[in-house]
């Protein structure tokens, strides 16, 4: 057992702390949220720059190859600083299926790509209907000769309006509901039938919906086997869960490091508000949530890649529970503990709230994962007694 | 001890609900179901309704318009307000500002300002908290001094809500920085043309430029305009607070919203199945249920004692209702939240502030994550509820 960093992932800590620390102060954020895409194509490439795009990819495709870990440093800096860039989209998700999934060609084709900050790419899956429910597709993928026709829409697509690339999901075979026949299927966001409706989203990033009509695909660039796709859905879920953990702790400890800064210089009835018991102890109550969380975050590192399908999604369910109650706790008491400060969009602790909120619902909310836990019989294993 | 109503109050009850049904502009109902912001003209156009049936102000005394109803009729005609999505008469006209003129303005005042805050012909903002002020109210800082006739105000205020909406502030300012803090404070009415007073708008959570930030720049209100007695203030909005607390439960908002909670949930599929038969949502409305029904009868009992004591004294019950009050309107609209689910996701500003009739997703939960953003100053407001706290382990457990 080994709670610390290498040297190696020092590293990277201090180079992602670093450049967030230059680059994104709250202000210097506002201004990228008023750029044509909502965030700093030049930062973007900064991150290239230093590696960060490439972390999770294998050193063929010239990556990092780092791990769970190092998407936890990275994601955690990003959940402080509430990055807006799309490196979730991207890197997590359509990174993601191509790592999980891709050819060896596909790979060479699109990993160094995306490491050079020259691509990005959304994961078109979810739609209208399908809430939480992975399986849950209804854009049809008819095959036409030995290409694909795609019909149909996908909603809340992240960073779907800047993407040049998407990866969506289309049935090939079955009912709605189907684990079997999904297909994953590699689309140019400007190909013929494709039409998105870019928006912004309630924590200042942005996300498309998207229809597909009559969207011709190569059979090249089908991502897995044809109608095999929903493990791998299932696993980029999972790796996107294990990111979102670690940014939403990041936000958490903002927003506890914040509100108790708040508490120690703010004064009402001629004294600190923090010299007040009652918000002294809620003050440790965020504490003791934020480093619950923190401990999911690295639950969720160690069992991403686990090999055994079950014991994985229980613990990632498990993650995504206490994510969900610790985020809702900590923004709802950051606020409170601010009073009316907290209320108002020119402050900062408001924004880490808006986001931690939504993290909540991003591949399913708290009773979600927890009906999924408690259906496939809980973590703690029955033969664990002595 | 009985706590069904009488037949004539529920009689009471049906025309009421009557009235509402019957009355209320369906555009402003439509607003109110989807959780939508009502325009300022929405709000006087209802109020005026409510006027021209003398409901507008059912507990001022009746010389000034008020009904004469006991607390009681009161309570039914705020719940019936609720259910129908009926929007509230303004609270700082009639619930605020209202009452303290009745009882401490002066003639010239009450004939100036009563008919006109009935009428909405007179929209009244708060001009009490401030950067440094807000659970310490009695520390505020903006200063008036005498000179002639006028005051001469200088100061900021903080939080003026619909202060953008507004003809006039009621106010609190410092006029001996001598007195110990309660006692140098007046009360003044502030015409918002004045010059001198600038407003900054301030956005909340929910992307609504709800409230702003006063300035005071050398701004002259005549003596006329003064509430009382000069370094009064204090006792006159003592006498307010209290007045806003005893309105805060909303259980009528609170059951409507389970009510819609529970319908929405039905358009929504989970594993195959409407999110209104899943176990654990279902639940969890429950509970919501069990609770507000707990609070409705506390309510009543405080509405009960309201009617039978001349001359009510405060209870500290109710800061049970604006405790329990205010966490059961945040849980309700927490879970419209989680019936929403992702498409709460997209932030559509313009759908919130009615300005559009394009919506991505379903309509209703459009509004969901705004509303609950929003919620959460509930219970900042008003008295935080650590303040009601405070209050209650006082004043009830004597700790
Ligand atoms: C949306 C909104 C609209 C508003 N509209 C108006 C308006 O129209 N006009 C107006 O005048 N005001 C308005 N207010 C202001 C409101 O009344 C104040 O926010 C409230 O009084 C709290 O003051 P504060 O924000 O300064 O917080 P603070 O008083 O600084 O409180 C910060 C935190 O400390 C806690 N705290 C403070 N004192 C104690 C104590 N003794 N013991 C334990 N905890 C304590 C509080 O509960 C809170 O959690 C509005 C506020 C909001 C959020």
């Amino acid at each position: 057992m080994d709670f610390d960093l290498s040297e190696e992932q020092r590293m990277l800590k201090e180079s992602v702390d670093r450049l967030l620390e230059d680059r994104y102060s709250f202000e210097q954020r506002k201004t990228y949220t008023k750029a044509p895409d909502g965030w700093s194509r030049e930062l973007w490439q900064q991150y290239a720059d230093l590696g960060l795009l490439s972390v999770p990819f294998d050193s063929k495709y010239g990556g990092f190859g780092g791990g769970p870990v190092e998407t936890m440093i990275l994601m955690e800096a990003f959940g402080a600083a509430l990055v807006l860039e799309p490196y979730f989209a991207t890197v997590t998700l359509f990174g993601g299926c191509v790592r999980i999934a891709g050819t060896e060609a596909q790979k060479d084709a699109l990993l160094p790509k995306i490491g050079e900050g020259k691509l990005l790419g959304a994961f078109a899956h979810s739609e209208r209907n399908s809430r939480y429910d992975l399986a849950d597709v209804q854009t049809t993928a008819k095959k036409d000769g030995s290409d694909w026709v795609l019909d149909g829409e996908k909603t809340v697509v992240i960073h779907g309006d800047c993407a040049d690339k998407l990866i969506v999901s289309g049935r090939i075979s079955g009912g709605q509901r189907d684990k079997d026949g999904i297909g994953l299927f590699l689309v140019d966001a400007k190909a013929p039938g494709v039409t998105r409706k870019g928006y912004p989203t309630q924590d200042s990033l942005r996300a498309a919906d998207i229809t597909l009509k009559g969207v011709k695909v190569a059979a090249g660039d089908m991502l897995g086997e044809s109608g095999k796709a929903f493990p791998i859905i299932e696993r980029v879920a999972q790796s996107a869960i294990q990111a979102l953990s670690a940014e939403a702790v990041g936000g958490m400890q903002e927003m506890l490091d914040i509100t108790v800064e708040y508490l120690k210089t703010r004064h009402q009835f001629g004294v600190p508000i923090g010299s007040f018991q009652a918000l002294q102890h809620r003050a440790v109550d965020m504490l003791v949530a934020t480093e619950q969380a923190r401990s999911m975050a690295m639950f969720a590192a160690m069992m991403v890649d686990e090999k055994d399908d079950a014991e994985r999604a229980k613990a990632i369910n498990a993650v995504k529970v206490h994510i969900g109650k610790s985020g809702r706790y900590v923004g709802q008491q950051s606020i409170q503990l601010h009073g009316g400060i907290g209320m108002t969009l020119e402050y900062k602790v408001g924004h880490y709230f808006i986001r931690s909120t939504m993290i909540e619902i991003l591949f399913g909310d708290t009773d979600h994962h927890l009906a999924a836990l408690a259906r496939a019989g809980g973590l703690i294993a029955p033969g664990t007694t002595a | 001890m009985d706590l069904r109503y009488t037949p004539a109050e529920t009689a009471f009850r049906e025309e009421v609900r009557e009235f509402f049904r019957t009355s209320l502009p369906a555009d402003i109902r439509r607003k109110q179901e989807l959780g939508q912001r009502l325009a300022k003209q929405d709000i006087v156009t209802w109020q005026r309704i409510l006027n021209k049936k003398g409901w507008a102000a059912p507990m001022w005394p009746v010389e000034y318009g008020g009904t004469g109803w006991d607390a009681v009729r009161y309570f039914i005609f705020r719940e019936e307000l609720h259910l129908a999505y009926a929007p509230d008469p303004l609270g700082f006209n009639v619930n605020l500002v209202g009452p303290v003129i009745c009882a401490f303005g002066t003639r010239e005042q009450k004939e100036f300002f009563l008919p006109k805050l009935l009428n909405l012909d007179i929209w009244f903002c708060q001009g009490f908290s401030e950067p440094g002020s807000g659970s310490d109210l009695a520390s505020l800082k903006t200063r008036a001094v005498r000179e002639g006739d006028h005051y001469v105000v200088n100061g900021q205020k903080l939080w003026t809500s619909n202060g953008h909406n507004a003809d006039w502030m009621f106010a609190l300012v410092r006029t001996d920085p001598n007195a110990k803090k309660q006692r140098g404070i007046t009360y003044l009415l502030i015409d918002m043309r004045t010059p001198g007073l600038k407003l900054r708008p301030i956005v909340t959570l929910d992307g609504d430029p709800h409230t702003n930030e006063s300035f005071f720049d050398d701004v002259r209100v005549p003596v006329t305009n003064r509430i009382g007695e000069e370094n009064k203030g204090w006792d006159y909005a003592k006498f307010l607070l209290g007045n806003e607390r005893a309105g805060v439960a909303r259980v009528g908002t609170c059951k409507r919203r389970v009510l819609a909670a529970r319908a929405l949930a039905a358009t929504v599929m989970v594993d195959g199945k409407p999110l209104s038969e899943n176990a654990r949502f279902r639940e969890k409305l429950a509970l919501i249920e069990v609770e507000l029904q707990a609070l409705e009868i506390t309510n009543m009992m405080v509405v009960d004692k309201m009617k039978k004591q001349v001359g009510y004294q405060q209870d500290p019950r109710a800061s049970v209702l604006k405790i329990k009050g205010s966490e059961l309107q945040q849980a309700t609209l927490e879970i419209l939240l989680e019936a929403a689910g992702p498409s709460a996701i997209p932030r559509q500003l313009d759908f919130l502030l009615a300005q559009t009739d394009d919506v991505i997703g379903p309509d209703w939960a459009a509004t969901a994550a705004p509303n609950y953003f929003f919620s959460r100053a509930i219970s900042i407001f008003g008295g935080s509820n650590e303040i009601q706290h405070n209050i209650v382990s006082k004043a009830v457990l004597g700790l």
